[in-house]
């Protein structure tokens, strides 16, 4: 295997341009698998680390009536902070929200929107919530800046929002926009508006009660509380785990095209080489070479081209990725207002030692097999017959 | 080795598939070289001295009949052991040279020993012990297409010679040069024969060789016409 090595790698780079074409198209297979895998994976772990610090921490008790994705069970989905988790929550290390559905007025237009209840002191999320710990004529509000500018809001509005108690009571009032906030996360963001946990029980005539309640800790074992669904953090975030696994099937895609495209050179380079290197092939053979061990140094060869293009790779793709990992990648949308995905403006790829060695041996394994399956014409050629340059 | 002979046909036969009948290339070859000869198969083309050499140096297999090739029946061997006795008892040298293109002289020289599994200091002594023998000592790293017909084939007797092997089996060694290097590739082969009692046998009809060797095989449609050995040493032409 050394001498196949050895030899590989001479003939290689005996072969000069030839070699280098396919090495270099090989090589952009190589850094853009690993780019592409780099930004999901950069993506994935941004959008749970801003999904963990805006809105599920370590994990949720959701009522066992709630559904995010319809509106109409919020009217019954509350209930009282139960037993087991009032500790959590006089500690800090648990916060209840309670979530109603209402309607804002800017600028004498109607949005509906849900009004969210959070205590102010809470530090389980980043959500600037201490704005709301302030005394003023309205009610104290903090929105996000994707609802701040679908509404025309800046701090120091006020703003009219109107909802209907637990007793089906529309009532209205005047809230201060105190404060805006920057968040990847939309459902944090999008058509909310936070105000104080005290306020909203008391405008709903709903004391004492929660919609939601979301703790700190994601390894403590937690009994089934009646009412209330435990909502862990990897169930939580499957959703995102689900679209970026659809994104990867679409880049797969591009990958296997990508990886046709350098394959098809493999091969042709392969067959090519068989068809004039004949007398080449003869000689191996006269010098005491068997046809088996001719084969096995036309499929190093043809694999070779893979080794060489992860060191060309490396070569002008480790510079680009360290950058990109330090500096991001922008995209100039803002995916999380327009698209409703938790995706930051600028993404930060993260480029995994695994990740790299996987791609270099899923692109090695299939450069050899590749290069092998023109190679095995060689175990049918004639040796005389070869040695001479005779076509076969 | 039995009789002192390195090489011993009995009624040795090859024949190839031509169209629905077949082609007889040898019809019963007998014959016998021994240790230290330089002899040449001789014959007009398709007389059978380039089927004949590749049966000797296991490349190809006979029909029919026996070659026994330094104590091995060529016809019972598989091709790993085929292999095997290429790798290191024979010597090959081709009338186009066949030299590695993208390969150095060195390298060339060296590749035989790499099959032996030579170390790298040995590889290296080895191999320019061999440049030395042809007088290519100054162009080890230049590479064949550099290099002129003569010289290519020089470096092919020294691929040859390196692993001092029983037996070189040279096809039409001179055919592509012209006849100052054509003497001087042969005055090489003699003083090799010479100096390392390696065994040479050719397939030539060029008169050059012919004029070389010390014995003398004429071929004629596949079969032995004349088997001439002169007792002169040949030397200095």
């Amino acid at each position: 295997m050394k001498l196949a090595l050895k030899l590989a790698y001479r003939n290689l780079i005996g072969a000069g341009l030839r070699t280098w074409l396919n090495v270099i198209v090989l090589s952009f297979s190589f850094v853009y698998i690993i780019f592409g895998k780099g930004l999901l994976m950069g993506w994935d772990q941004q959008a749970k680390t801003d999904m963990k610090n805006w809105e599920i921490a370590g994990g949720q008790y959701w009522h066992d009536a709630y559904d995010p994705f319809d509106q109409f069970t919020l009217n019954d989905s509350h209930a009282s902070i139960p037993d087991e988790l009032k500790n959590e929550v006089e500690q800090g290390d648990a916060v209840p929200v309670l979530i109603a559905q209402g309607t804002i007025y800017p600028e004498g237009r109607m949005q509906s929107i849900l009004i969210k209840g959070i205590d102010p002191k809470q530090d389980l999320f980043v959500l600037p919530a201490s704005k709301l710990d302030t005394s003023v004529s309205a009610i104290p509000a903090i929105i996000g800046t994707n609802m701040a500018k679908s509404n025309r809001l800046n701090t120091g509005d006020y703003v009219t929002i109107r909802w209907r108690d637990s007793k089906g009571t529309f009532d209205a009032a005047e809230i201060l926009i105190t404060g805006i906030f920057k968040t990847n996360v939309p459902t944090v963001d999008v058509s909310q508006v936070w105000i104080p946990l005290e306020k909203l029980q008391a405008m709903l005539l709903l004391p004492g009660e929660a919609t939601v309640i979301t703790f700190r800790d994601p390894d403590k074992i937690r009994a089934d509380i009646r009412r209330w669904e435990l909502k862990s953090y990897k169930s939580l975030v499957s959703d995102i785990e689900e679209m970026i696994k659809t994104k990867s099937i679409g880049q797969y895609v591009f990958y296997t095209i990508l990886m046709l495209l350098a394959m098809l050179a493999i091969f042709d380079t392969q067959v090519l080489s068989i068809f004039r290197r004949q007398k080449e092939i003869g000689t191996y053979i006269a010098l005491g070479y068997t046809r088996g061990e001719v084969v096995g140094l036309f499929t190093v060869e043809g694999a070779m081209h893979a080794i060489l293009a992860a060191l060309v790779a490396a070569v002008y793709g480790m510079p680009i990725f360290i950058w990109q990992s330090k500096v991001g990648i922008s995209f100039g949308v803002d995916y999380a207002g327009e698209y409703g995905i938790t995706i930051a403006d600028t993404m930060y790829p993260v480029y995994s030692a695994s990740l790299v060695i996987t791609t270099t041996f899923i692109v090695c394994m299939t450069t050899a097999v590749v290069s092998y399956l023109p190679s095995r014409k060689i175990a049918k050629m004639n040796p005389t017959e070869a040695l001479r340059g005779k076509l076969q | 080795m039995e009789n002192n002979s390195i090489i011993r046909t009995e009624k040795l036969t090859k024949r190839f598939p031509m169209g629905k009948g077949e082609f007889f290339a040898l019809k019963g070859i007998d014959l016998k070289l021994g240790v230290g000869e330089f002899a040449g198969l001789i014959g007009p083309s398709g007389s059978g001295k380039t089927t004949l050499l590749n049966i000797v140096g296991s490349l190809d297999t006979p029909s029919g009949g026996e070659a026994i090739v330094l104590d091995q029946s060529i016809g019972k061997l598989s091709a790993r052991e085929a292999a095997r006795l290429r790798k290191e008892k024979l010597g090959f040298i081709f009338q186009s040279y066949n030299l590695l293109a993208v390969h150095t002289v060195f390298e060339n020289v060296e590749f035989p020993l790499l099959l032996l599994n030579y170390s790298d200091s040995e590889r290296k002594k080895m191999v320019m012990d061999a440049l030395a023998w042809v007088g290519l000592t100054d162009k080890i790293k230049q590479k064949p297409p550099q290099l002129s017909g003569g010289e290519c084939q020089r470096v092919a007797i020294a691929r040859a010679m390196v692993k001092k092997p029983s037996l070189v089996l040279a096809d039409e060694p001179t055919a592509n040069l012209d006849a100052d290097n054509s003497h001087n590739i042969l005055k090489t082969m003699v003083q090799l024969n010479k100096d390392l009692k390696t065994t040479f046998l050719f397939a030539t009809h060029d008169e050059k060789v012919i004029a070389y060797l010390r014995r003398r095989i004429y071929l004629k449609d596949g079969l032995i016409d004349k088997d001439e050995s002169l007792n002169n040493e040949i030397s200095n032409k």
